[in-house]
């Protein structure tokens, strides 16, 4: 076999398959998404933006976002640093640690739910502790504040491991001796964390962040899991308008919009969290 | 002078206090992780009656009927065995498409190589999920639709990227003079790889496959968009999630989450080698 045929003949494979099943999907829908019945035209965002539902959709999604990521983001770090810090049991803490990170969004809506449904275990325990005479109902159509804890909840619980394995890796490369010279000088561990662990830390805080930002805009089973539709978001719309509406050019307008604000999103961290090239480790 | 003095003694009262306040917070985030998870295990072990009554008992009562209501209800049996389905699929997908483009990526320098890279990089951008819709319409035309082989498909580019990339560094960590050596011993590139390399890289590339297959067992969106008959546990316990008893979806999902327990478990000691280069 000829040397310099073979690793395009490698990559072959993987490459097409992204063709067609992920650039390919990604033009159809924008194409979608801006047709009817083959023409061009915008009536798609314009009955998707006029659905009564849109804007409280959106803003659930984009609340949900700020408030879980920045939360997850504070326990993913405190977790990595107990774990780095950890001598014996270290194995043991990071396993349990990343459990979330295997577990199903509907799993952990399902989970959560068993918590928080009427006959769930908060309300045992809320009234074994004499605090409700009878069980409240935490979920029902006219809770949704509580439905919108529950959903912060199963968020922070389901999806900080991925931020948690992604800050262990990256400080794992951060070479010792950096740490070691600032406890010659006295530094406190509060101001190694900030001057050292976080600025060398950044790489990896750039993709657990963006990482996590695109999940947190995909969020969907939980909420369905606990919130029904009494809590809808931007997902479950799409979900919506391509099943009960039977619309599919509107769910490929939610998708664009979707993805849209997604990639929005990469870039600003990308800019905003850039690593010079020769500040890398 | 005097806190110099004092710094020997001060700093093992301070280093135990600091032990304990990091035993605690251990312990404490084990807990809020570990504590759901047991609940839900309460639940499914528990009588449908149980389930359904207040006030709860905080153990379960090891009563297999709400188990066993799970298994013959109808549908569910189908559903475990699709899902099954549809991730080895993905599985074996991944890695068939993602362990060449690793290894090429690992041992080669060749011109596009880095658009490659970016074009793998580029799909973690994206809510992937969200093309299954226009995947639907394609794949009414194609036939593939309500297939396992469909999903899996839509599966496998979730799953890709990481088979590239968990692959590249296994292969990267593998020294290239190993197989320059079975070369000069007379070995083609092809027996070389097969007798050196992959025997090395078996346990990696089967950690990655394993974390295929829970990524196509979790995922819900594109198994419910793209699944109508042959829908996947994930997609069964979504569109019932109206209609189903709690004991149904308490014991649906303990079934998801322990299979997956046991993946993670298994892929443990790669997990951070996997997201460590998940960062370059």
């Amino acid at each position: 076999m000829h040397g310099k045929a073979l690793p395009y003949l490698l990559l072959m494979p993987a490459t097409l398959f992204l063709c067609v099943f992920f650039l390919y999907p990604f033009a159809l829908v924008a194409f979608e998404a801006f047709t009817r019945d083959g023409g061009f035209t915008l009536d798609n965002f314009r009955t998707m933006t006029g659905n009564w539902k849109f804007p409280v959709a959106f803003w659930n999604t984009i609340l949900l976002a700020a408030i879980v990521v920045p939360i997850q983001l504070v326990m993913a770090l405190l977790m990595a640093t107990v774990v780095s810090r950890l001598e014996t049991g270290r194995g043991a803490a990071l396993y349990i640690f990343a459990i979330p990170l295997g577990i199903s969004d509907l799993a952990a809506g399902l989970i959560w739910l068993a918590i928080f449904d009427q006959s769930g275990f908060l309300n045992t325990l809320l009234s074994n502790l004499g605090l409700v005479d009878r069980p409240v109902m935490f979920l029902g159509y006219q809770s949704k504040l509580t439905i919108f804890v529950a959903v912060i909840l199963a968020e922070i619980w389901r999806a900080t491991a991925i931020m948690m394995v992604i800050l262990v890796a990256g400080m794992g490369l951060i070479p010792r001796e950096y740490h070691e010279a600032a406890e010659v000088f006295g530094a406190s561990p509060w101001k190694r964390f900030v001057k050292i662990t976080l600025p060398l830390l950044r790489p990896s805080l750039q993709t657990a962040i963006i990482l996590r930002v695109i999940l947190a805009f995909e969020v969907f089973a939980v909420v369905a899991a606990l919130g029904g539709t009494n809590l809808p978001v931007l997902m479950g719309e799409t979900y919506n308008w391509q099943f009960s509406l039977q619309d599919r050019n509107v769910a490929a307008a939610f998708a664009l919009l979707i993805l849209a604000i997604s990639v929005g999103l990469t870039l600003f961290f990308l800019r905003v969290l850039r690593v010079p090239k020769e500040a890398r480790i | 002078m005097s806190a110099v003095a004092e710094m020997p003694i001060a700093a093992p009262a301070t280093r135990k206090a600091g032990n304990w306040l990091l035993v605690a917070t251990v312990i404490l985030l084990s807990v809020w992780v570990l504590l759901p998870i047991y609940l839900l295990i309460v639940n499914a072990l528990s009588s449908p009656e149980e389930v359904t009554a207040f006030p709860k008992r905080f153990f379960p009562s090891f009563d297999f009927g709400s188990l066993s209501f799970f298994i013959n209800f109808a549908g569910v049996g189908r559903a475990l065995w699709n899902s099954v389905l549809v991730a080895t699929l993905t599985m074996i997908l991944s890695i068939g498409f993602g362990a060449p483009a690793g290894y090429a990526l690992s041992r080669f320098d060749f011109p596009g190589k880095g658009t490659f890279r970016f074009l793998v990089l580029m799909t973690r951008a994206f809510p992937l999920p969200l093309l299954a819709l226009p995947l639907a319409v394609m794949f009414i035309r194609t036939g593939l639709d309500d297939t396992a082989i469909g999903l899996a498909l839509v599966h496998t580019t979730l799953a890709l990227p990481f088979a590239v990339l968990i692959t590249f560094s296994l292969f990267s960590g593998i020294p290239v003079e190993l197989e320059e050596a079975a070369w000069t011993l007379g070995c083609t590139r092809l027996q070389a790889f097969r007798k050196v390399i992959l025997p090395l890289a078996l346990p990696g590339i089967a950690a990655s496959a394993v974390f295929a297959f829970t990524i196509s067992w979790n995922e819900v969106f594109a198994a419910a968009v793209l699944t109508i008959e042959n829908r996947t546990l994930t997609a069964f316990l979504l569109q019932s999630l109206g209609e189903s008893p709690l004991y149904l979806k308490f014991a649906g999902g303990a079934a998801l989450v322990i299979p997956a327990l046991i993946f993670i478990f298994a892929v443990r000691k790669y997990l951070f080698a996997m997201w460590g280069i998940a960062n370059r």
